[in-house]
C-alpha cells in the first residue's frame, strides 16, 4: 500500500502512553455500518489517534464519499466504543487530503472478497474512457468472465457486477 | 462587498449548483427506468448532495453570522439561490436528465480538479479532490447513456437529439462569471471557469461524436441564474425541498 491507512506515529512516540494505545485499539475494531466485515482502520477511514494540547483523546476519521450518509453512523460509533472502554473522546472529520481506495489495507482487501465483495482494482487517479472496462474477479469462483451491470450500486462506494461463470451478483468496492 | 462576503457569495454559487442538481435527481426516486438506474441516479444526487453540504457548511463559517448549511439551503427565497439555469431544468425524460448531467459533469469534473490543484483556500482544495473523483463517475456514467441513446433505437435517438434543442442553450452560463467569482479568480480562490472551456468542448465533442449527435449554433445563451432570475421550474422546485422547514420550523429528525 502507498500509505498506512492510520497514524501509527502516536504509538511509537508514547509508549507509555497506555490509555492512548487503548484509545486506537478501540476505535480500530469499530466495524463499518455499511460493510461491516472490514474496520474503520481496514479502510482506511481513521486517520489517527491522538492527545490535543488538552491531553484529550482525538479521533481523526475522514469520510469515503461527500454525501455518504454512514458518515455520521461511523463518527458516533467511534465515539461511542471508546466511551464504552471508559475514553472520553473527540471526533473530527477531516476532508484533506481525500479519502481513497489505495488506503484500504490487504487485510481490508481479503476480508471484503471472504464477504463477497470484490475489493478494488489497480489504484485510484486517472480519467478512463467511456465504455472502458476493468477486469474484476468474482469474490465467489474467481472467474475474470465478469459483467458490469451498473456502476453504481447498494451504496455510494459499491458497483454492480455479474459473474458469467457462477452467475454470482456481486458488490464491486470501486476505486477512487 | 466585503472581501469575505464576496468568498461566501462565490462559494454558494457553486453549492447551489450542487444543490438543485442534486434535488432534480432524487425526484427519480421511485420513478426511474430500471431498477440499476435507480440507483445510479440517487447515488449522484447524494454525491452532489453531499458536496453542497460541506460547501454551505463552509460558507456559512466564513460569513460569520451563525447560518448553518441548513439555513442556506432551506431558508433563502429564490431570488437568493444562484445556480446556474441548466441544473433546475426539469427532469423531462431519461434523455434530458441524462445530456443535463453530461453537460454538467464535463464542466464540474475538470472544474473541481482546477479548484483542488489550484485554489489558494486549503478547505476548498479538500472538498475538490473528493468531488473530483465522484464527479468523474458522473461524467463516464451520462457521457455513455448519451452514446447508448443517441446512437439507438429511432426514439431513443428523436429524445436525445430533442434533449440537446431543449438544453444546449443553457450551457453558455457555465462559462460567465458573476462579480462575485470574477473577484474570487483575482484573490486566487476560484479558477476562471473560462480555463475549463477547451476540455468541456473536447468531451462534448467526443460524445456527441460517437452519438451521432449534432452541435448546434446557440445564438442567444440562456442566462439569468447567477443574478437569481430563475425560470418557472425553480418555485415549484423550492416549494417542494422547503417544504418542511417552512411548514414546521427549525424541524429536526
Amino acid at each position: 500500500m502507498s500509505q498506512s491507512p492510520t497514524n501509527t506515529e502516536d504509538q511509537a512516540t508514547t509508549v507509555t502512553d497506555f490509555e492512548l494505545a487503548r484509545a486506537l485499539e478501540v476505535a480500530s475494531a469499530v466495524p463499518d455500518p455499511e460493510v461491516p466485515c472490514v474496520t474503520v482502520a481496514d479502510l482506511g477511514i481513521l486517520r489517527s489517534v491522538s492527545r490535543d494540547e488538552t491531553g484529550r483523546i482525538v479521533v481523526r476519521l475522514t469520510p469515503t464519499y461527500s454525501g455518504c450518509p454512514a458518515v455520521i453512523a461511523i463518527e458516533m460509533a467511534v465515539e461511542t466504543a471508546l466511551l464504552s472502554a471508559g475514553i472520553d473522546s473527540r471526533i473530527e472529520r477531516v476532508i484533506s487530503p481525500a479519502w481513497t481506495t489505495d488506503w484500504i489495507s490487504d487485510e481490508g482487501r481479503e476480508k471484503l472478497r471472504a464477504y463477497g465483495i470484490a475489493p478494488p482494482v489497480g489504484s485510484s487517479g486517472g480519467r478512463r474512457a467511456f465504455f472502458s472496462e476493468d477486469m474484476i474477479a468474482c469474490p465467489r469462483c474467481g472467474s475474470t468472465h465478469t459483467t458490469k451491470v451498473s456502476e453504481f450500486g447498494s451504496t455510494a462506494c459499491k458497483a454492480h457486477y455479474r459473474c458469467d461463470a457462477c452467475a454470482e451478483p456481486f458488490d464491486y468496492f470501486k476505486c477512487i | 462587498m466585503s472581501a469575505e462576503a464576496t468568498a461566501v457569495r462565490a462559494i454558494v454559487e457553486i453549492a447551489d449548483d450542487c444543490l438543485i442538481l442534486g434535488h432534480r435527481l432524487s425526484e427519480w426516486c421511485g420513478h426511474a427506468p430500471i431498477l440499476e438506474e435507480e440507483l445510479a441516479l440517487a447515488n449522484m444526487g447524494l454525491d452532489l448532495l453531499g458536496q453542497a453540504r460541506a460547501l454551505y457548511a463552509y460558507a456559512g463559517e466564513l460569513e460569520g453570522k451563525g447560518r448553518s448549511e441548513d439555513d442556506l439551503a432551506f431558508l433563502r427565497r429564490e431570488r437568493e439561490y444562484r445556480n446556474c439555469l441548466l441544473v433546475e431544468r426539469e427532469n423531462r425524460d431519461f434523455a434530458h436528465t441524462m445530456l443535463r448531467q453530461l453537460y454538467f459533469a464535463a464542466f464540474m469534473q475538470p472544474m473541481w480538479q482546477a479548484i483542488a490543484a489550484s485554489s489558494s483556500d486549503e478547505t476548498l482544495r479538500g472538498i475538490a479532490a473528493k468531488a473530483n473523483k465522484e464527479m468523474a463517475y458522473h461524467l463516464r456514467h451520462s457521457g455513455e447513456w448519451v452514446i447508448r441513446m443517441g446512437d439507438g433505437t429511432t426514439e431513443s435517438a428523436a429524445r436525445m437529439a430533442d434533449a440537446v434543442t431543449e438544453l444546449h442553450r443553457y450551457t453558455g452560463e457555465l462559462f460567465m462569471a458573476s462579480a462575485a467569482r470574477a473577484q474570487a479568480i483575482t484573490d486566487g480562490l476560484l479558477p476562471d471557469p473560462e480555463t475549463i472551456r477547451a476540455t468541456w468542448d473536447d468531451t462534448i465533442a467526443t460524445v456527441f461524436h460517437a452519438a451521432k449527435l449534432v452541435l448546434p449554433e446557440v445564438r442567444v445563451p440562456q442566462k439569468g441564474g447567477r443574478d437569481g432570475i430563475h425560470g418557472e421550474d425553480m418555485g415549484h422546485l423550492l416549494a417542494e425541498l422547503q417544504f418542511m422547514q417552512r411548514a414546521y420550523p427549525g424541524q429536526t429528525w
